[in-house]
């Protein structure tokens, strides 16, 4: 391994200066970038599954492309790679994971969560998903089927899970305030 | 072929430290459900990625193959975005962008936080 020897806090001040000498990226971009990143977060998404349980034809889009859906709610996604949703319904239940690595629908959530990262939520969500949704304290009925998505580089996925029951009447911006990020993962599920 | 089958015959194949579907020693692993936050290392490195990726730098196939490549030992050490930064900087290296001399002269001596 080249450089073993240094620490990668090191590292990254080297590969900041250097990028900056090569006018490939400066401070002022970086710190735009970082400013950009820091604004996705999971209300973005939670806005998305509110307006597809209250529209009809919006809830049609998002599951035909949920990139182009995501472009109407203002989201950008020029450069990213697809985005498809998984529509959890009565008897199925879909759970998204990366087995390889990470990838997320960050455009429509923000930074992947720690545990989406880790060893463990990778190793089990493929073998042991239902015990795993178990430690996100999500138990699932025995006759609910669950399938297992697993992301890629090229291709993202998110759950669009299913409107719980005791929100009759309730508009698009009271439902958004009860979808988490995990609930678009598929760990837990939406309740009021 | 039946799951549990496919389950054997997948524990039996050799697997790189990545391919972390279904891997036996992390299935007893409690997963760690609680909230991190990312510090500024983080989030520097994650906006640098994006910007080599989005300048046709180095591709988001590049970062995952420059992580694949690193020592097990060390994939299993460091945290997630300390792999970024040694997968970012031999990737740079190997393509010829930076050079590994340059990268260690400016690691020690230039201006930091």
């Amino acid at each position: 391994m080249i450089l073993g020897d240094l620490d990668e806090r090191d590292m990254l001040k080297g590969l900041r200066a250097l990028l900056a000498e090569q006018g490939i990226a400066n401070a002022a971009e970086i710190a735009e970038r970082i400013a950009a990143t820091d604004a996705a977060n999971p209300g973005q998404g939670a806005a998305m599954v509110a307006r597809a349980w209250t529209d009809r034809e919006f809830r049609a889009l998002m599951l035909a492309d949920g990139t182009k859906a995501a472009e109407a709610m203002g989201i950008p996604m020029r450069g990213l790679p697809p985005l498809g949703v998984l529509e959890n319904v009565p008897g199925l239940h879909h759970l998204v994971v990366c087995t390889l690595c990470s990838c997320y629908p960050r455009a429509v959530l923000g930074y992947p969560p720690f545990w989406y990262k880790s060893a463990a939520y990778r190793a089990k969500a493929v073998r042991t998903p239902r015990a795993l949704l178990r430690e996100f304290g999500t138990e699932l009925a025995r006759d609910v089927a669950i399938r297992v998505v697993d992301s890629t580089a090229d291709y993202r996925w998110m759950v669009l899970p299913e409107r719980p029951a005791g929100t009759d009447g309730w508009d698009a911006a009271r439902l958004a305030a009860i979808v988490r990020e995990g609930d678009m993962i598929g760990v837990t599920v939406p309740s009021v | 072929m039946s799951n549990d089958v496919a389950a054997d015959l997948a524990d039996r194949v050799p697997r790189a430290m990545h391919d972390l579907g279904g891997v036996p020693r992390f299935l007893c692993e409690a997963v760690d459900t609680a909230p991190h936050a990312l510090d500024d290392f983080d989030r520097e490195v994650d906006a640098i990625r994006q910007i080599l990726g989005a300048k046709g730098v180095m591709s988001v196939d590049e970062l995952r193959r420059g992580i694949e490549a690193l020592p097990e030992d060390v994939y299993r050490r460091l945290s997630y975005y300390r792999r970024w930064v040694r997968s970012i900087a031999s990737i740079l290296i190997e393509k010829g962008v930076i050079s590994e001399a340059a990268l260690r002269a400016h690691a020690i001596s230039g201006a930091g936080r």
